[in-house]
């Protein structure tokens, strides 16, 4: 069963995340190991693993970039955990511009205005690619597809390195 | 017995009969015990009237005392005097500032913390269960009756030594233990449930010595952790210590002091602080040994102490909203809970950063014992109509050691519980037979700055080229936060798996000699305590097959598959009868294996009606 049916929803990259949120507290309100805390060790077993299953599903289902991953991997070709192999020089170029700029940061004036700033242009990215990806899946261009999510992989990447940039310059 | 009415079909299960189950704060200062009597949660008090039990046990060669009457002894008897015990659960002795503890302190074997008494040399795993007899012991008598089940709170950013630890202690203490609940979720019941608030609430919990905040949204009954942080070091304890290290600056001290003077010290600045939170200024009054000094210690030098440690829960907090992915806007209500929450300044700049007044009505000493009763009463059955989910998260990364002395992190922090992951990896060596696991947890990149849970090994691995061997390792994180791990090569088929056994915690061998050695159980027969439990096992399996034949016996069970299932029952229910312990649970494995099937069609069944019920609703 993928994540898609132990939801109830057609594979589809446009999801409502309100019913999506309400599917997904019925399901954990009947399998919970919390409702099996009186029921034989099995039972409780087996409530771990379905509730463990539903957390998965959900986690990767109301993500959209993990969404858009998952389907390409239900639809297509697994990605998830392949080595790089994007090439595209002018995305790579781009990169390793943002990446100097994220050095520089913590010598910069401002630089929790500067992270800020970077933040919303990066999430403003994320957001276009992901509106291409939707355009691609829908056509069935999963080769070109597969890209944009490397693409977005490199960027939430990009991210994660700014909010732990982020961290460290707040001395957590 | 309601069991026999099982083989007759149409017939309805005996009324549900109201069990016992209590819920236990178990704090580094205080712990109290609660429950739900005549449908409302309330504390438990001890024969003169107290709800709360000083956290302080103390030991004389023969005999163990707890509470108020401990604490008493701890400036004429320091030595045999254990509080704070809860600030070295699931510890390495080598993680602990020694010059803070006022007790003496040597390291194990394995490298634990043990405290040195008349008693002998204790592990903090003894000493907390010793404060949980005493809690249930309250309970029993004041609910005049065995109690069933008890929920246990932890501060939400315990690892998963001291969680275990707690289970641990539990174990020793003789509890069923139906659930680990996280002390701000509690804390979010007892408000929640209580105004049938819906939106995003943060519960900044500051006890004696933990922190921990939590970002909750609540829907309908569903609680749902979405962030949680903390730290699990700092509380009202390092404010005295603060208030301390002031007092003895100020009186020209020197800094090595008897056991004696570190209490009395500690105990007039905890004095102190209490005083500071209705009054400007305080007098503090020193007079032991050679030293008489007297002193005063306004509020705003008080605050200027602690600020640090104020400001480093925000913080936490800041980082809280920003892995919830929440802002200070959303924050419909924040929730104060632990006696640390008393101090003003912690109030205030709490406002300050959420820009709202912070609920306190109710008692911040109860709060979390009260939320803790109210969900060990649903546990246990006692209220099948419930509408409360509590949906937990991990509070701190888990991973492995890779190549390189890095960590690749499994389960990241926040992730809702319980959770299963699996992660591949190779062999790095031609022919490379065997592999092992090193288990972690934290945020940081370097192994040696996390915390190490456990290491195993995986062998057997068939001699491949480098790269060739595919190893599954999966973490399984239940819904107490507990960690189990097991690898597999997949081509193969080898396996190995654990339960997680932190580095620092007890094996199941020191747990059960501890059980043999607790007064509680010296007198009686240990073997009748197993036999106890796996006839209880029995029953559960028992009790929850009937109430599933009823349900949905008829819909899921060829007749065939009925009547076989009845008949392992019946079968089963005779051997209960008996007092052979392993036929017991070799009755419970066969009913075990031929219910399997009908088990996961139950699941399934409950996920199309899961699917149904939403459906319906959306029309």
């Amino acid at each position: 069963m993928n994540h898609f049916e132990l939801f109830g929803l057609p594979v589809n990259f446009e999801l409502d995340n309100a019913s999506l949120a309400i599917t997904y507290r019925e399901l954990q309100r009947s399998l919970h190991p919390d409702n099996f805390a009186n029921n034989s060790e099995r039972e409780r077993l087996l409530a771990v693993q379905k509730s463990s299953q539903v957390n998965d599903a959900y986690s990767i289902l109301k993500s959209p970039i993990q969404r858009a991953e998952y389907i390409l991997a239900v639809c297509h070709e697994d990605i998830r955990g392949e080595q790089q192999t994007l090439q595209d020089p002018m995305f790579l170029m781009q990169q390793m511009e943002q990446h100097e700029r994220l050095e520089e940061i913590p010598h910069s004036a401002d630089p929790e205005q500067e992270i800020a700033d970077f933040d919303d242009e990066l999430t403003l990215s994320i957001k276009a690619y992901l509106q291409e990806f939707n355009k691609l899946i829908s056509a069935e261009h999963y080769n070109d597809a597969a890209n944009v999510v490397r693409k977005l992989k490199f960027v939430c990447k990009l991210q994660t390195q700014l909010s732990t940039l982020e961290d460290s310059l707040l001395d957590y | 017995m309601a069991l026999l009415q099982i083989a007759e079909p149409g017939q309805t299960a005996a009324p549900h009969e109201h069990k016992l189950a209590v819920g236990i704060d178990l704090g580094t200062t205080n712990s109290l015990v609660a429950s739900v009597r005549s449908g409302s949660a309330e504390t438990l008090v001890d024969k003169t009237g107290r709800d709360i039990l000083p956290s302080v046990v103390h030991y004389t060669t023969d005999s163990v005392v707890v509470g108020d009457d401990a604490a008493q002894q701890a400036i004429t008897d320091p030595e045999n005097t254990i509080s704070s015990v809860k600030r070295l659960m699931g510890k390495a002795f080598t993680d602990i500032n020694t010059t803070r503890i006022p007790n003496v302190l040597v390291e194990s074997a394995s490298g634990q913390p043990l405290i040195k008494t008349v008693a002998g040399e204790l592990n903090p795993v003894q000493v907390s269960a010793e404060i949980l007899k005493a809690l249930a012991a309250r309970a029993t008598e004041t609910l005049a009756g065995e109690l069933n089940g008890v929920v246990i709170t932890v501060p939400a950013y315990f690892d998963d030594a001291q969680r275990q630890g707690t289970k641990d202690a539990a174990n020793i203490a003789g509890l069923n233990v139906l659930r680990l609940l996280n002390e701000p979720t509690a804390a979010a019941i007892a408000y929640g449930l209580d105004a049938g608030q819906e939106g995003i609430i943060a519960v900044y919990d500051l006890g004696g010595g933990t922190f921990d905040i939590s970002i909750l949204r609540l829907n309908k009954g569903v609680f749902e952790v979405l962030a949680t942080g903390g730290d699990s070091a700092l509380g009202g304890d390092d404010f005295d210590h603060l208030v301390a290290d002031w007092i003895s600056a100020e009186a020209g001290l020197v800094s090595e002091q008897s056991l004696a003077m570190q209490r009395l010290l500690l105990t007039e600045a905890k004095h102190a602080k209490q005083a500071l939170t209705d009054n400007d200024s305080v007098e503090i009054n020193i007079a032991l040994e050679a030293v008489n000094w007297q002193g005063i210690l306004s509020r705003t030098t008080f605050e200027d102490l602690i600020q640090p440690l104020v400001k480093r829960t925000l913080l936490a907090c800041r980082r809280s909203l920003k892995d919830a992915d929440i802002s200070k806007d959303d924050v419909l209500e924040v929730v104060m809970v632990g006696g640390s929450t008393r101090v003003p300044l912690v109030r205030e700049k709490v406002g300050e950063f959420f820009a709202q007044e912070p609920l306190t009505s109710i008692n911040p000493d109860k709060v979390v014992a009260i939320g803790a009763a109210i969900q060990a009463d649903v546990l246990v059955g006692n209220k099948p109509d419930s509408d409360l989910l509590l949906l937990d998260v991990t509070p701190l990364s888990l991973g492995l050691e890779t190549m390189g002395n890095l960590v690749e992190k499994v389960i990241p922090r926040n992730t809702t519980i319980p959770v299963a992951r699996a992660q591949e990896f190779t062999t790095f060596k031609d022919g490379q037979t065997a592999m092992t696991i090193h288990v972690l947890q934290g945020e940081r990149e370097l192994v040696d700055d996390c915390r190490s849970l456990a290491r195993f090994s995986l062998t057997g691995i068939p001699p491949m080229a480098a790269g060739a061997a595919h190893i599954r390792v999966t973490f399984q994180v239940d819904a107490d936060g507990l960690l189990s791990v097991s690898a597999m090569e997949k081509s193969s088929g080898v396996s190995a798996s654990i339960q997680v056994k932190p580095s620092y915690g007890l094996s199941d061998n020191e747990v059960a000699n501890m059980l043999k050695d607790s007064m509680t159980y010296a007198k009686e027969d240990v073997t009748a305590r197993m036999l106890a439990e796996q006839q209880l096992e029995a029953d559960r399996v028992m009790e929850s097959l009937i109430v599933a034949l009823q349900q949905d016996g008829k819909a899921l069970l060829s007749d065939v598959e009925q009547s076989a299932i009845e008949t392992a029952i019946q079968t089963l229910y005779q051997i209960r009868q008996g007092n052979d312990r392993d036929a017991i649970e070799k009755e419970i494995e066969t009913v075990d294996k031929l219910t399997q099937d009908f088990a996961a069609r139950r699941m399934d069944a409950s996920i199309r009606k899961a699917l149904q019920g939403q459906s319906v609703d959306k029309v």
